[in-house]
């Protein structure tokens, strides 16, 4: 083991690693806070992520310019929430089982339309990415610019999300009906608010972030796409969501945490440690298990969480 | 299926709702072919000649045939363990990894122990592969029963370890010394081999071991275990009332789950490849829990569900060699089937006025 690699910038590199490598799941986990606040839980956050993956790639590499990327993995991710709505609002079936079939749907098509537009390659398809834009003057804050202020656009867009998504859920009405819905849908319906558009809207948010939040890792960290490119990021998003107890702010150390140990699983294979890498790619889930037990028996749900609502039944 | 689930105690056959539901799952299944067929249209494909070679791949010739059957041998173990979980309302999604583990423990059972008599050693691998997949499920059970996690979230991330696991056993400690490093374990004895069932073929016993479980499964719903496992799926209120301990109920199901799970790793391992190589379990757990509910988590169900989806993967790989067109093509129509079989009350409308 090579001790001596590990220095002060070797630990800042990791945090700043920590910061890019957490915005994919802090986008999706963002989403599926506003979903689970209005009282429905999207598992299929994984499928819808790489559904976003493939929009944003293909958006990008088609066109040549990233942001219109962005807007297809949206669009996207916007059309998948609205399936998940169809099956959870409209038809009312069981949201775990709906969510695991929009999964299981987004991991097929992505591939199969990767593989339709671009065929079998002997070298994969590739996009220029989005560069590192240093702020100017607050990158050159110690250890602080590099961790936060030296990355690309997209890292900027999601932490300044946190605050603006607080603000949506705690300082509007929109965010109040909202939370509302998920705690009493009845009492949103007597006062005339639509408990299906609500819901609807929730889900459209959750699913362009999540696929927002696919898009970055072919826009901003690999530049290229793969066959399971998200691995689990979906999942894991959602295993946020109830660490941060449904709260924008909290979602954010959250998704830090997770993004914290796939940089310290990437950088600890460059020390070279007598452990091998795939017990090392494992760390994430085992830490995502631990985690999500640690939090759930103390998490308080939303009151009509993953209730499908009708005015009949009661 | 339905969010607040009903006791239903099946005792005698109801042939008008078995006719309902052949009809809805096979609109489904209908639906979403025809959801692949525009896919590839659109996309510049023929279609016809795509569905044409998955057809000839599945049942073009009697070696063919059995091998959908090979095919459909893990998925019926998985969609029996799987419906054991969900008719408890445990979405345990956990069964590639219980897989992976049935491989290794029995591979590992079979290598370890190799100087014991064949007749006492294979049933030992058959249990060493039940235990692991037993074992890896109850993880995520206890977890659920006793500290409330998720169960979709633990059992997909044990998924990822599994096939981590796998990776690391088959490139390290597990891999063939005289294998010219590819990453694969020493080939088990021959003696250990399962029988086959048709020669030249690739249909082994497993297959056999496959509808035994099937018919278990069918005599499980009759016994107090299967009716407490269906009561507590029911209502987690009502169960408790009547004294049923909740947790302890869960626990055991996530076990039989994971057992069930295992031994189709077993099965894959000693009637199929004969070694542990990677990804040998790769995509069975979502194919498992399609086969489950379009088989409405029944059984007999399950087995025509099986059946199909195994030819629909034979069929799928031979109309990727063939016919050019991704294999992906198969997991689109999963999805599709799943979506549809969910939403089935709905989209056709059948059970109007049931609700």
């Amino acid at each position: 083991m090579n001790v001596e690699l590990i220095t002060f910038p070797f630990i800042v590199g990791l945090l700043a690693a920590a910061v890019r490598l957490a915005v994919p799941i802090l986008f999706a986990a963002l989403g599926e806070t506003f979903t689970e606040r209005a009282g429905i839980l999207n598992l299929g956050l994984e499928g819808i992520m790489l559904m976003g993956a493939l929009a944003g790639f293909v958006g990008a590499y088609a066109t040549g310019n990233l942001w219109l990327g962005v807007l297809l993995a949206l669009l996207c991710g916007g059309a998948m929430g609205l399936l998940m709505g169809f099956m959870s609002v409209t038809a009312k079936v069981n949201q775990v089982v709906a969510g695991l079939g929009i999964t299981i749907l987004g991991s097929g098509l992505s591939t199969l339309l990767f593989r339709l537009f671009f065929g079998l390659r002997s070298t994969p398809p590739t996009i220029t990415m989005f560069p590192a834009q240093p702020i100017p003057g607050l990158s050159r804050i110690p250890v602080l610019g590099e961790m936060v202020f030296s990355h690309n656009v997209l890292v900027y867009l999601a932490l300044i999300l946190v605050p603006v998504a607080w603000i949506v859920l705690y300082r509007t009405r929109f965010g109040l009906a909202l939370r509302a819905v998920g705690e009493r849908p009845d009492a949103v319906d007597t006062r005339g608010l639509s408990v299906d558009r609500l819901r609807y809207i929730s889900l459209i948010i959750g699913g362009a972030l999540a696929g927002l939040g696919g898009a970055v890792l072919p826009l901003a960290n690999l530049g290229i796409f793969w066959t399971q490119i998200t691995a689990g990021r979906g999942f894991i998003a959602v295993a946020v969501v109830v660490f941060a107890r449904w709260d924008p702010v909290r979602a954010l150390w959250g998704a830090l945490l997770f993004g914290g140990a796939m940089a310290l699983q990437l950088s600890l294979q460059t020390l070279k440690l007598p452990i091998p890498s795939e017990l090392l790619l494992m760390l994430p889930y085992i830490i995502t298990i631990i985690v999500l037990v640690g939090v759930s028996r103390r998490a308080e749900f939303p009151a009509a969480y993953a209730v499908p609502y009708s005015r009949v039944e009661k | 299926m339905t969010t607040r689930g009903q006791v239903v105690l099946r005792r005698s056959i109801d042939w008008q709702a078995l006719g309902r539901s052949t009809y809805q799952a096979a609109l489904s299944v209908v639906l979403s072919l025809l959801i692949g067929a525009l896919l590839l249209l659109v996309s510049g494909q023929n279609p016809v000649l795509a569905f044409r070679s998955l057809w000839d791949g599945a049942f073009g010739s009697v070696d063919r045939f059995t091998e959908t059957l090979v095919q459909a041998t893990p998925l019926l173990l998985i969609a029996i363990s799987v419906s054991l979980s969900f008719r408890c309302q445990i979405w345990n999604i956990g069964a590639e990894g219980q897989v992976i583990l049935g491989g290794i423990a029995s591979i590992w059972v079979a290598l370890t122990f190799s100087e014991l008599p064949p007749a006492i050693l294979l049933p030992l691998t058959f249990i060493g592969g039940a235990l692991a997949g037993a074992v890896w499920s109850l993880i995520a059970g206890l977890l659920k029963a006793y500290a409330q996690a998720n169960e979709v979230i633990t059992t997909s991330m044990l998924n990822y370890i599994a096939v981590y696991l796998l990776a690391f056993l088959v490139h390290g400690p597990m891999m063939d010394p005289a294998g010219f490093n590819f990453p694969q374990s020493p080939l088990i004895a021959r003696a250990l081999e399962l029988p086959r069932l048709v020669a030249g073929t690739r249909l082994s016993v497993s297959f056999l071991i496959a509808l035994l479980m099937a018919g278990a499964a069918l005599l499980y719903w009759r016994t107090t275990l299967g009716q407490r496992t269906e009561i507590v799926g029911a209502s987690r209120r009502v169960a408790r009332q009547i004294g049923l301990s909740v947790p302890a109920t869960i626990a055991l199901v996530s076990m039989l789950t994971g057992a069930l799970a295992g031994i189709a790793g077993w099965g894959e391992m000693f009637g199929l490849h004969f070694r542990l190589i990677e990804e040998f379990a790769r995509g069975m757990g979502s194919l498992g829990i399609v086969v489950a509910l379009l088989g409405e988590l029944h059984p007999l169900g399950m087995v025509v569900s099986a059946f199909l989806f195994g030819a629909l993967v034979v069929g799928g790989n031979a109309m990727e060699r063939n016919a050019g067109v991704p294999f992906a093509l198969v997991d689109v129509i999963q999805g599709c089937v799943i979506l549809l079989i969910l939403a089935r009350g709905y989209i056709f409308k059948f059970r109007r006025g049931a609700r």
